[in-house]
């Protein structure tokens, strides 16, 4: 994050006072004059969700700010002031791009879309690029923007949560189902995880915490037996939400693949749309290969979603870009720190805000 | 979509052609196509940039402007430096120190720092005839305690007990204490994973780091690492006096770029490489290995390695004998090639290692002809030895015999006969000194080191 601060100094004041104000989430209501940027900027989606953006928004500067302050030091010497465009500053912003993982293609479309306009002479400054390269950046990823909604139905919705290993899933199921139970839908868990050591019981734990009935098999059991199981158990207990947490498995080896797709053939017997939702779950600080993950695991399951965690310590997440522009697949949620309110339903304009706003400090 | 920077290379080079060789302007149109090899590889953007200067002194001014095939060289030139910047093979562990030698091991979360613990402690156990002891402080993530205690009775070294209570200070020390009294080699310590940026977070494993003064501190990072790979590495290297990294999940596509920014960053040596989820999957690290599949130019080496160690020497060189003397290439001789070639563990695993073979989709891997392969065996196990030396005497009974003999379709026996008619072409071709010809035109297609 804060990867382009460089290119923006002068705001920074009336935005101090901003991420004071929503420090006291009451308050947040207020904001609405220092976040008219972004308000004004594009239609909000409902405008029930503006206090919601705005106190996010505030959550996620705080996650970022870290390590945007690092990024400043470097590179503020070099843009003081109102710079005119040049190719050094080009080349600068295209770097920065480039090690927020935004990918050597993203990367491309975005600077040549940039020098476009600056050859036209529509941006002239470094506040009017970087009001161009917003525009750019949410072009890209606005398609993204869709949250996960779950109907009211007579049947359990399936969630299905897979990934590479490490990438973070049992801790997104934790948190998701202590969300979805705050929100009032009962939730299940299946402890498809029958390979790592103790899998089983890092998700009983979460299951512990939220009072969340968890079904397992213990280790070594067949998985997708373990999720038939844990969907014919929901069902017959009315439950809301199932979520079905998997071994984490590279995305190369296909034996383990079709594995999954096992899973998903077999939920398919008892109700024909399960899995309602099947959810990638990628480490946001990965870097290129997540787009070999996200479409090799598309190609395998038919994603619906994905969920991006540990954006806290990388605070950059370019490889959403990459992603957004690759694979049509909404990005249903990330993960920006440890607690459970932080995995967040992923809304582009307070990303894109938050990547670029430089802190006051 | 990962063109390896043979086959960019390759590209820009094309452009040039009627020039013959390299020109200064064109060598930096060349670096730019190995800044974005590199960059797509995922090595970190200053790592890069210091390496491309110092490939562009090199270059220029070396045998690569006047030699005749410049990509090649400058591909080699490329190869070279990121070996010598990977460079040291030290896989070993110093665990020179009274015992218990006290292994730390450091990362960010699902990094694989716990599968690492096993793996090593598996390692020292059995091939360093090592007592070993295996501790987890980590005492946040939920049931971490239980998933290296499931590990340790897996592999049959000694677990010491620790409890989410505990400080993780105090349970390295308990550990420490119950290592010494038991007469333990090696104790080695699992953390928490954390954040290069969270400041308690390391605090805590710098204050664990001076209570237990570990042999070795071992960064585990994984190989999917993107460019944060260089600043987390920096900031652990401050943090702790790293003395080696552990390179995770290379079994999978993942170019790996970030074992570079790791290694010029913090100068330490990769010592092991994770490349599997049993807890025998760990080796040492090859940095020419790395350096190939970074440039997405295979890993010829160890396939070469391997078609050594696997192939039967002596069949090779009966069949090479007997093409010489002219004789036809026939069934058998068929069967003993595809027989080798499931040897080394059939196609997908060969393909796997040539160049621009990971990015290939998993589904064509598999489907690459490991089962056409046995296939292709069961119906040459079921024919008679005439038919196998005398293949035109397959007619249409025989043919379904031959068949129903493998539970195959007489197709497939078609087919079969068909791939050998052309093969056997093409040995004939070969043995009548075409091979160099046919090397020819296949220069420039193979990475350095293959050809001629």
């Amino acid at each position: 994050m804060g990867i382009f601060s460089f290119l923006k100094r002068k705001k920074s004041a009336p935005e101090a006072d901003a991420s004071q104000h929503t420090n006291q989430l009451p308050a947040s209501a207020s904001d609405d004059n220092s976040d008219e940027s972004s308000a004004s900027a594009t239609p909000q989606p409902a405008s029930d969700d503006r206090q919601l953006a705005a106190e996010q928004t505030a959550s996620l500067e705080k996650r970022l700010t870290k390590t945007r302050s690092r990024f400043r030091d470097t590179f503020l010497d070099f843009f003081l002031g109102n710079k005119p465009i040049d190719d050094d500053l080009l080349e600068e912003l295209e770097g920065q791009l480039i090690t927020a993982d935004v990918g050597v293609d993203a990367t491309q479309r975005i600077m040549d879309a940039l020098n476009n306009r600056v050859s036209r002479s529509e941006v002239n400054d470094s506040d009017a690029l970087r009001e161009a390269l917003t525009q750019e950046l949410l072009d890209i990823i606005l398609p993204s923007e869709a949250p996960l909604e779950i109907p009211d139905s007579d049947s359990p919705f399936v969630i299905l949560v897979v990934g590479v290993n490490g990438s973070g899933k049992t801790t997104t199921i934790g948190k998701l189902a202590k969300q979805l139970t705050e929100g009032g839908k009962s939730v299940m868990l299946a402890a498809g995880d029958t390979f790592r050591a103790a899998a089983v019981e890092q998700l009983q734990t979460w299951g512990e915490r939220n009072q969340v009935p968890v079904v397992s098999q213990g280790s070594g059991a067949d998985s997708a037996s373990v999720i038939f199981d844990a969907l014919q158990s929901a069902k017959a207990r009315n439950i809301d939400v199932l979520i079905a947490d998997t071994a984490g498995r590279l995305h190369t080896q296909s034996g383990l693949m079709d594995e999954l797709k096992k899973v998903k053939r077999v939920l398919g017997k008892i109700d024909t749309a399960a899995p309602h939702e099947t959810l990638l779950v990628l480490d946001g600080g990965t870097g290129q290969n997540a787009l070999n993950q996200a479409e090799q695991f598309n190609e395998a399951m038919g994603l619906s979603g994905v969920v991006i965690t540990k954006l806290d310590g990388t605070a950059k997440g370019g490889v959403l870009f990459a992603l957004a522009q690759k694979l049509p697949v909404p990005i249903r949620f990330i993960g920006v720190g440890e607690t459970v309110d932080d995995l967040q339903v992923f809304q582009a304009q307070p990303f894109v805000d938050a990547l670029l706003k430089v802190d006051a400090s | 979509m990962f063109d390896s920077l043979s086959e960019r290379l390759g590209r820009t080079i094309k452009n040039l052609s009627g020039q013959g060789r390299l020109t200064e302007q064109n060598v930096k149109d060349t670096l730019r196509e190995v800044r974005m090899a590199l960059l797509e590889a995922d090595v970190a953007l200053p790592v890069v940039k210091q390496f491309v200067e110092s490939v562009r002194e090199k270059a220029l001014g070396q045998e690569v402007l006047g030699s005749l095939s410049p990509g090649q060289a400058f591909i080699k030139v490329v190869n070279d430096e990121l070996v010598a910047v990977m460079g040291e093979t030290n896989s070993e562990l110093n665990l020179a120190a009274t015992p218990p030698a006290v292994i730390l091991m450091a990362g960010l979360q699902g990094a694989g720092k716990t599968t690492t613990v096993a793996k090593l402690a598996r390692m020292l156990k059995e091939r360093h005839r090592k007592k070993v002891m295996v501790v987890s402080a980590d005492v946040y993530r939920p049931a971490a305690i239980k998933q290296l205690n499931t590990l340790a009775d897996d592999i049959g070294v000694t677990f010491f007990a620790s409890s989410v209570d505990d400080k993780p200070v105090d349970i390295a020390n308990a550990a420490m204490a119950e290592a010494k009294s038991t007469f333990m080699d090696v104790l080695i310590v699992d953390t928490a994973g954390r954040l290069a940026i969270d400041e308690d977070m390391m605090a805590e494993i710098s204050q664990l780091h001076s209570a237990i003064k570990p042999a070795e501190t071992l960064f585990v990072v994984d190989s999917m690492t993107g460019q944060d790979a260089a600043n987390t590495a920096k900031a652990f290297d401050e943090a702790l006096p790293l003395t080696g990294v552990v390179l995770t999940k290379t079994d999978g596509d993942a170019r790996g770029g970030a074992a570079l920014s790791v290694r010029m960053i913090t100068g330490k040596p990769i010592k092991f490489i994770g490349s599997g989820e049993k807890s025998d999957a760990l080796e040492p690290f090859h940095p020419d290995r790395v350096a190939s599949r970074i440039l997405g130019m295979g890993d010829v080496v160890s396939l070469v390695e391997e078609v050594q160690a696997k192939v039967d020497h002596n069949k090779a060189e009966r069949l090479a004998k007997k093409m010489q003397k002219g004789k036809a290439f026939d069934l058998a001789d068929l069967r003993d090639q595809l027989e080798q070639m499931v040897n080394m563990g059939g196609m997908s695993a060969l393909v796997d290692k040539l160049p621009g073979g990971g990015a290939l989709p998993p589904g064509f891997k598999a489907g690459a002809g490991d089962v056409e392969t046995r296939r292709m065996i069961a119906l040459v196990n079921s024919m008679t030895p005439q038919e196998r030396k005398y293949p035109a005497v397959l007619k249409g009974s025989r043919k379904k015999r031959v068949a129903a003999g493998a539970g195959l379709q007489v197709q497939d026996v078609n087919r079969l006969l068909k791939q050998h008619a052309q093969m056997s072409k093409m040995m004939k071709k070969m043995s009548k000194g075409g091979m160099a010809k046919m090397m020819k035109s296949m220069q420039g297609k193979l990475p350095p080191g293959m050809g001629l």
